[in-house]
């Protein structure tokens, strides 16, 4: 039963939900919940998992490539953490009653969205170091806070996420110093990737609060706890020591220490290529999702024959159970 | 245009260590239950956080109902004598 949202007072429901939410305790499955409070849930969500999915193409374009094979062997590991990362993410919007085949339909068709910075060619080995740096740590500014946020299984799914994402960042930290203690030409990559990835990282919190439409009641609703500006600038605060440590140059004129607030004053992305690439006209937004299509209609055949033989074999055989007593 | 059909959802309880339970790990999706065994190790122990994994196809639990909550759990909130400090015994007494 869904009490009418439009009414002035709170039904019983609506008040026990925003007890919950006061008291700081979480909104499970079976709670009853809003009906946008889900809708924006099934939608940051569904973002979150195909980001994490779509993200794998980036870092996949060089495991072939990886100068050594110790670096090939942690890259492939970091693919396949984000490979887990959108899975546990689909199942915790699939709690919300979302359809995971619908989701990932939405996203080869570009009816949902995913982080534009997977929308950013890589074309060269310092790109994985600034992606592990930049990319993973600005998510990581993102994600810890999400780990409080107000629907149990999101949170839950960000815990396991957090503990994994510390190893991108720092993988990702330790290419750029290695390359920036190398030769004058292996630190010029280093500086040439931390120019190409600092705006699109930058842009990854998201417009300005005062142009984030959806902000507001994902706050009230506890589902985000920061504003995207104070994720901004968290992510600021920290990137630029990090940077001074590489001997890097953050490529922003603007960018000063205010001694007063304590924070990084930084300069202002260019908003009008952050809307491009949501759009769908960044650098590579058609190939990333086209990839996407084609892999998923190139398992078609696989997923068919494992449904036909798991079929099959339930009709003569019970499934081998365990024999531990419980 | 293609079949709509996805894998079934399982869930996912691993035990981290001997002498410790097998706890709710996440859910996955799996055609049947060798492959759901198989993507529960892939997808939840990839940094050794399971010595035994446990999947449970998830349409086979049982739930409670949250508005049975109090049906079910408030009867033992005013059972405080199942609680060892409901009784005030003396101080000599001292590990009881």
């Amino acid at each position: 039963m869904r009490a009418n949202q439009n009414s002035k007072t709170l039904s019983a429901d609506e008040l026990k939900f925003e007890e919950l939410l006061a008291s700081g305790r979480k909104i499970e499955p079976r709670d009853w919940m809003p009906d946008d409070y889900r809708k924006t849930l099934i939608r940051q969500i569904g973002q979150h998992a195909h980001s994490e999915i779509i993200g794998m193409q980036p870092e996949g374009n060089w495991i072939t490539r990886a100068p050594s094979l110790k670096r090939k062997a942690i890259l492939m590991s970091k693919v396949q953490d984000e490979a887990g990362h959108g899975l546990y993410l689909y199942s915790a919007a699939e709690t919300l009653e979302a359809d995971r085949t619908d989701m990932l339909e939405k996203l080869n068709n570009g009816k949902m969205k995913y982080s534009s910075i997977f929308n950013y060619p890589t074309p060269c080995w310092a790109d994985m170091g600034a992606i592990g740096w930049l990319v993973d740590g600005a998510a990581i500014c993102n994600q810890v806070p999400l780990c409080r946020t107000s629907y149990g299984p999101y949170a839950r799914a960000m815990v396991r996420i957090c503990k994994e994402e510390s190893f991108h960042q720092r993988q990702g930290y330790e290419i750029m110093l290695t390359l920036c203690r190398g030769s004058a030409e292996q630190k010029q990559m280093a500086q040439d990737a931390l120019n190409r990835w600092w705006w699109p990282s930058i842009m990854m919190f998201g417009p300005r609060d005062d142009k984030s439409p959806n902000s507001e009641l994902s706050l009230k609703w506890k589902i985000k706890l920061f504003s995207n500006d104070e994720l901004r600038q968290k992510f600021v605060d920290i990137a630029v020591p990090q940077a001074n440590i590489l001997g890097l140059t953050v490529p922003d004129n603007d960018l000063s220490w205010n001694e007063e607030t304590g924070h990084y004053t930084y300069g202002e992305p260019d908003w009008e290529e952050f809307f491009e690439v949501i759009q769908g006209n960044g650098p590579c937004n058609k190939e990333r999702v086209s990839n996407r299509r084609e892999a998923h209609e190139n398992g078609q055949w696989v997923r068919d024959a494992a449904i036909a033989y798991a079929e099959k074999r339930a009709k003569i055989s019970r499934p081998k159970t365990t024999q531990d007593p419980l | 245009m293609e079949s709509k059909k996805d894998y079934p959802l399982w869930e996912v309880f691993i035990r981290s260590n001997r002498g410790i339970d097998h706890k709710h790990a996440g859910s996955l999706r799996a055609a049947d239950a060798e492959m759901a065994l198989q993507n529960a190790r892939d997808l939840y122990t990839r940094r050794s956080e399971g010595v035994s994994i446990w999947v449970v196809p998830s349409n086979q639990i049982i739930a409670s109902d949250p508005d049975d909550k109090e049906i079910l759990f408030d009867p033992s909130k005013d059972k405080i004598y199942r609680h060892p400090t409901f009784y005030s015994l003396p101080d000599e007494l001292e590990h009881m």
